[in-house]
């Protein structure tokens, strides 16, 4: 029998991590952050700051975290959507660090939506 | 803004915006010739050159949502404030280089902040965007690569908590190397 060599363990490592991303990449749960220019003035950076410790604590691999641009809604900036497979995304405003860990810990991990803190149902 | 690393943060996505894949920030802290220069390079699309002169004019906006653009217009504000000056460098089809000159010592010029958070929240938030970043206090220099860093750990995902946790290690030495004994 043929020995496996390096490059053939090298092959699974690589077959093993393409599986691995596209199972990531079908992530149940989205956090966006909007991060234009009206919502780094109003504090997005500590949101996405809080969100990215939070994120760091949890083992969860199905959460994934992306920074979007302005949706128009400046003046109630720092503004986080919350997309959870089968549910109508949940818009948060006038965001803030504890506000941020609060909605992850109990919206994100748990599923109840923060009403205080919406925005609107889109 | 009250940091110039917020800025920093704020133009490095208008690049990523025009589809660039690697963007580029440097930092030159040259306190002796009284100087702060902020270079964000990135390889989108470019601006036309018909239009270049207008991307500091805070109504024009190619954008139909609404009918400001601010951040460009701040930076070059907050740059002239300090009797400084803001320049843009754009190659239809080959990239945007923003460079913004600062008094150092200029009472308006804002603190560079936390710039580790605007970097964590770059790499965080656009996962698929190479970011390369080096900067100089002095004759102290610290450049990083996210590309490096994705080598380190095979290619796992910076979501990856390991790989976040060594981005931020490495950020945190690097800073503190940067602000020197003392």
């Amino acid at each position: 029998m043929a020995r496996l060599t390096i490059d053939d363990l090298k092959k699974v490592k690589e077959k093993t991590a393409k599986e691995t991303s596209l199972r990531l990449g079908s992530a149940s749960i989205k956090i966006m952050v909007h991060m234009g220019t009206c919502g780094i003035a109003a504090g997005a950076r500590d949101v996405m700051n809080a969100l990215m410790d939070e994120m760091a604590e949890t083992d969860r691999h199905d959460i994934r975290v992306v920074a979007s641009g302005c949706m128009g809604m400046c003046s109630s900036e720092p503004n986080v959507t919350i997309e959870a497979d089968g549910e109508e995304p949940i818009v948060y405003q006038l965001m803030d660090a504890n506000k941020m860990r609060q909605v992850f810990k109990r919206h994100v991990l748990l599923g109840e939506v923060q009403t205080d803190f919406a925005l609107a149902k889109m | 803004m009250k940091e110039l690393s917020l800025h920093i943060l704020d133009v490095a996505e208008n690049g990523i915006n025009a589809g660039a894949d690697r963007i580029r920030v440097s930092v030159v802290e040259a306190g002796k010739e009284n100087r702060l220069q902020i270079t964000i390079a990135d390889n989108g699309r470019g601006i036309p050159a018909d239009l270049v002169h207008h991307i500091t004019d805070p109504f024009y906006t190619t954008r139909t949502t609404r009918r400001v653009g601010l951040g460009l217009s701040l930076l070059k504000a907050a740059a002239q404030h300090c009797n400084g000056a803001m320049r843009v460098e754009s190659i239809e089809g080959k990239g945007t280089t923003i460079v913004a000159e600062f008094e150092y010592d200029h009472i308006d010029r804002a603190p560079l902040g936390d710039m580790s958070g605007t970097l964590l929240s770059l790499i965080m938030g656009y996962p698929d965007i190479e970011f390369e970043y080096s900067h100089q206090v002095e004759s102290r220099r610290f450049e990083m690569k996210t590309m490096d860093i994705k080598n380190m750990f095979d290619g796992r995902a910076v979501s990856d908590p390991d790989v976040f946790r060594k981005l931020r290690q490495i950020l945190q030495d690097g800073f503190t190397l940067l602000r020197g004994p003392g």
